[in-house]
C-alpha cells in the first residue's frame, strides 16, 4: 500500500501476565471501510483504544493519520472521530445542544458549527427535531445522529465500536448508507461489528482470535480461502479454536 | 478555550434540566438549617418535677413555688415518700425533689456555718443522660438560689450566653452540607458519564482530561456558593447567630472548604465505577465519620485517643472549628490560620491524588 492512514506493526498490550493484544500488524488505506471482527474478549476493543490514544501499547509501533500512537496521542485525537457501542450523546441535552457541544470540543467556530449542523440535520431529515431532547428520540435515530456528530469535525478516520448494536435491520441499512457516504467523502472508516452480514459491506476485514489477527483480506477473498459461502462461516471456522471464553 | 466553555455550558444545562436534584440541592441546606435551628435542640425543656414535702414550712413552700414558676419545669404535684419509685418508673416525673422534714433546721445550721445533713435530695430518672444532667443542673441552681449563706459560683457564659443550640449547629450544618452537595453531586455526575459511555467519547476528544474535570466543578461550585449565601443569610437573620467575626473570613474559609469538597468528589469518582458505588462511598465512608467525628454533635475532647487521631483527617472537623471561632467567638482570621492551613494542605493532597488517579485510568 502506498498511503496507509493506519499502519500498525507488532502492536501488543499486556495487562500483567495477560496478553490482550498479541503482536498485531495491519494497514488501512485512506477511504477504506475496514471491518475489525472478533468474538467478545478477542482484544478488539483494547486494540481500538490504543489506536485512539486512550491506552499506551506495551510494545510495537503504529501510526494513525501520520502520527505515532506511542508519542503523539494528543495529535491523533484531533484527527479522528469515535463512536462507541454504548450510546454516546447526552440524553438531557437537545439535538442542537449536543451538536454545539461536540463542535465546541473540536474547536469549531460558532458559525461553522451552525453551518454544519444545518447540513447534518437536513441529511438526516431532522430539521424539525433540533430542539428535541435526545433522550426522547428512538434508538435508531440516536445512532444516526451520534454518527453525524462524531464526524462533524470531518475526521480523517472514524472509529466505530459496534455502532449498530440493538438497532433494527432497516435502521442498520440506513446507518450503513451513512458510512458509505462518509467513506466516499474520503473519511476512513474503522468499524467493529458482531453482525457478519455487515462484514460483507466492508472493503476489507480482519478477524481477531485470542488477541491475534488470524485472517485479513477482502470478504470475497476470505470466503474463497476458507471455502465458505458467507462471512459467518469464515468467522465460525476461525473462532472455533478460540481459548478465551466469551 | 472554546472547548472548555462548551463544557461548562453543558454541565450547567445538565444541572438545570435535572430540576429535582437542583431543588434538593438548593432546598436541603435551608431545610436543615431551619430544622436544626428550631426543631432539634439540645436544650432541655419541660422537665417533669414532683416534690416530697414531709413538713411544709414557709421556706419549703417558697422553694416549691420557685420550682413551679420556673419555665424549664413542669410541676407534677406533691408525693408521699413511698410513691417516688413508682412515679419515676412510670415516667410521670423525670425528677423528684425530696425536702428533709427538718429542712428549716438544716438550712439554719448551714447558714450558721455548722455541719449539717443536706436539706434537699434530688432523685433523677437518668435513662436519658442528657436530660438528667441538664435537669439536675437546673434544679440545683433553682434550689440553692434561696439558700441563705450558700453562694453559688458566679457563672459567665461567654459567646453564647443563652446557650442556644443554633450557635453550635450552624457551623456543623455548613460542614456537612457542602460535603454532601459538592462531593456527592460531582462524583455522581462524573461517574454517570462513565456509565453511559460519554466519558469515553470525551477522552477520545482533544480536550484535556483536567479541563473536563474543572468544567464539571465550576457549576457545582456556583451552586454551592448560592447555598453558602442562603445559609449565612438564614443564620444571621432568622436564627440570629451573631457572626461576630469578619464575614470576609467566614466566606474565604468556606470557599476553600468548597474546593476541598469538590476535590473529594473528584477523588471518589476515580474510585467508583457506578453511581451506586459513588453514592455509597460518599454516604457511608464520609457522612457517618463526618457526623460522628467532626465535633458537630459529640465533643472531640471526650473521645478516646484513637478516635481523636482519626478525627484529624476529617476535613469537616477543621472547618467547623474555624467557623465556630469566626462566627461565635469572633476571633480575627489569624486565630484560625492553623485550621485554614490544614484545610489548604488537605485540598492540595486530594486534588493531587485525584488527578493522578484520573490520569492513570486512561491507561
Amino acid at each position: 500500500m502506498n498511503n496507509p492512514i493506519i499502519s500498525v506493526k507488532d502492536l501488543s498490550k499486556k495487562f500483567g501476565d495477560f496478553t490482550a493484544v498479541d503482536r498485531i500488524s495491519f494497514e488501512v488505506e485512506k477511504g477504506e471501510i475496514f471491518g475489525f471482527l472478533g468474538a467478545n474478549g478477542a482484544g478488539k476493543t483494547t486494540a481500538m483504544r490504543m489506536l485512539c490514544g486512550l491506552s499506551y501499547p506495551t510494545s510495537g509501533s503504529g501510526t494513525v493519520a501520520g502520527f505515532d500512537v506511542m508519542r503523539e496521542g494528543e495529535r491523533i485525537k484531533r484527527r479522528i472521530g469515535y463512536m462507541s457501542q454504548r450510546f454516546s450523546l447526552y440524553d438531557n441535552l437537545t439535538v442542537w445542544e449536543n451538536i454545539r457541544l461536540y463542535g465546541g470540543i473540536y474547536g469549531l467556530s460558532r458559525r461553522e458549527i451552525l453551518r454544519r449542523a444545518v447540513v447534518v440535520l437536513n441529511r438526516l431529515n431532522f430539521r424539525s427535531e433540533s430542539r428535541t431532547l435526545v433522550g426522547a428520540l428512538p434508538l435508531g435515530w440516536k445512532q444516526k445522529l451520534a454518527f453525524s456528530v462524531a464526524t462533524l469535525h470531518r475526521p480523517e478516520v472514524i472509529f466505530l465500536d459496534e455502532p449498530t448494536g440493538g438497532v433494527d435491520p432497516v435502521t442498520r441499512r440506513q446507518f450503513w448508507e451513512l458510512i458509505y457516504e462518509s467513506a466516499a467523502g474520503g473519511t476512513t472508516v474503522f468499524v467493529t461489528t458482531h453482525y457478519m452480514d455487515e462484514a460483507e459491506y466492508c472493503s476489507r476485514v480482519s478477524i481477531m482470535v485470542d488477541g491475534r489477527i488470524r485472517a485479513l483480506g477482502k470478504p470475497a477473498e476470505l470466503k474463497k480461502q476458507y471455502a465458505a459461502q458467507t462471512m459467518d462461516e469464515v468467522f465460525r471456522t476461525l473462532a472455533r479454536g478460540a481459548k478465551r471464553a466469551e | 478555550m472554546g472547548g472548555f466553555l462548551s463544557f461548562v455550558k453543558k454541565e450547567t444545562l445538565h444541572i438545570l434540566r435535572d430540576s429535582v436534584t437542583m431543588l434538593i440541592a438548593l432546598l436541603m441546606p435551608v431545610v436543615q438549617i431551619l430544622l436544626f435551628g428550631f426543631a432539634i435542640s439540645t436544650e432541655v425543656n419541660n422537665i417533669n418535677v414532683a416534690v416530697v414535702v414531709p413538713h411544709a414550712t414557709e421556706a419549703v413552700r417558697k422553694a416549691v413555688s420557685r420550682l413551679e414558676a420556673n419555665p424549664y419545669f413542669t410541676f407534677k404535684g406533691t408525693l408521699y415518700g413511698s410513691q417516688i419509685d413508682e412515679t419515676l418508673r412510670s415516667g410521670r416525673a423525670d425528677a423528684v425533689v425530696v425536702f428533709a422534714a427538718d429542712y428549716d433546721r438544716r438550712m439554719a445550721a448551714l447558714a450558721a456555718g455548722m455541719p449539717a445533713e443536706p436539706p434537699v435530695q434530688l432523685i433523677m430518672d437518668a435513662s436519658n443522660t442528657n436530660t438528667a444532667t441538664a435537669g439536675a443542673g437546673y434544679l440545683q441552681s433553682v434550689l440553692t438560689e434561696g439558700m441563705a449563706g450558700f453562694s453559688a459560683p458566679e457563672t459567665h457564659l461567654l459567646f453564647n450566653p443563652q446557650m442556644k443550640s443554633a450557635y453550635n449547629f450552624v457551623p456543623g450544618i455548613m460542614g456537612l452540607i457542602f460535603i454532601l452537595i459538592c462531593a456527592i453531586l460531582t462524583s455522581i455526575s462524573i461517574v454517570r458519564e462513565k456509565e453511559t459511555g460519554t466519558m469515553e467519547v470525551l477522552l477520545v476528544s482533544p480536550v484535556r482530561p483536567i479541563r473536563i474535570i474543572f468544567a464539571k466543578m465550576i457549576p457545582y461550585f456556583a451552586l454551592s456558593c448560592l447555598n453558602l449565601a442562603s445559609i449565612l443569610l438564614l443564620a444571621r437573620y432568622v436564627l440570629e447567630v451573631p457572626m461576630s467575626g469578619s464575614v470576609g473570613s467566614i466566606i474565604s474559609v468556606s470557599l476553600l472548604y468548597l474546593v476541598l469538597a469538590l476535590a473529594l468528589g473528584l477523588f471518589i469518582s476515580t474510585i467508583a465505577n457506578t453511581q451506586v458505588t459513588a453514592l455509597l462511598i460518599s454516604a457511608m465512608l464520609m457522612l457517618m465519620p463526618m457526623i460522628m467525628l467532626s465535633g458537630m454533635v459529640f465533643p472531640i475532647e471526650n473521645m478516646p485517643g484513637i478516635l481523636q487521631a482519626v478525627s484529624c483527617i476529617v476535613p469537616a472537623r477543621w472547618y467547623i472549628d474555624a467557623i465556630r471561632k469566626l462566627m461565635i467567638e469572633g476571633v480575627p482570621f489569624a486565630d484560625v490560620l492553623d485550621d485554614f492551613l490544614i484545610l489548604v494542605s488537605m485540598t492540595v493532597v486530594l486534588i493531587g491524588v485525584a488527578l493522578k488517579k484520573f490520569n492513570d485510568r486512561l491507561e
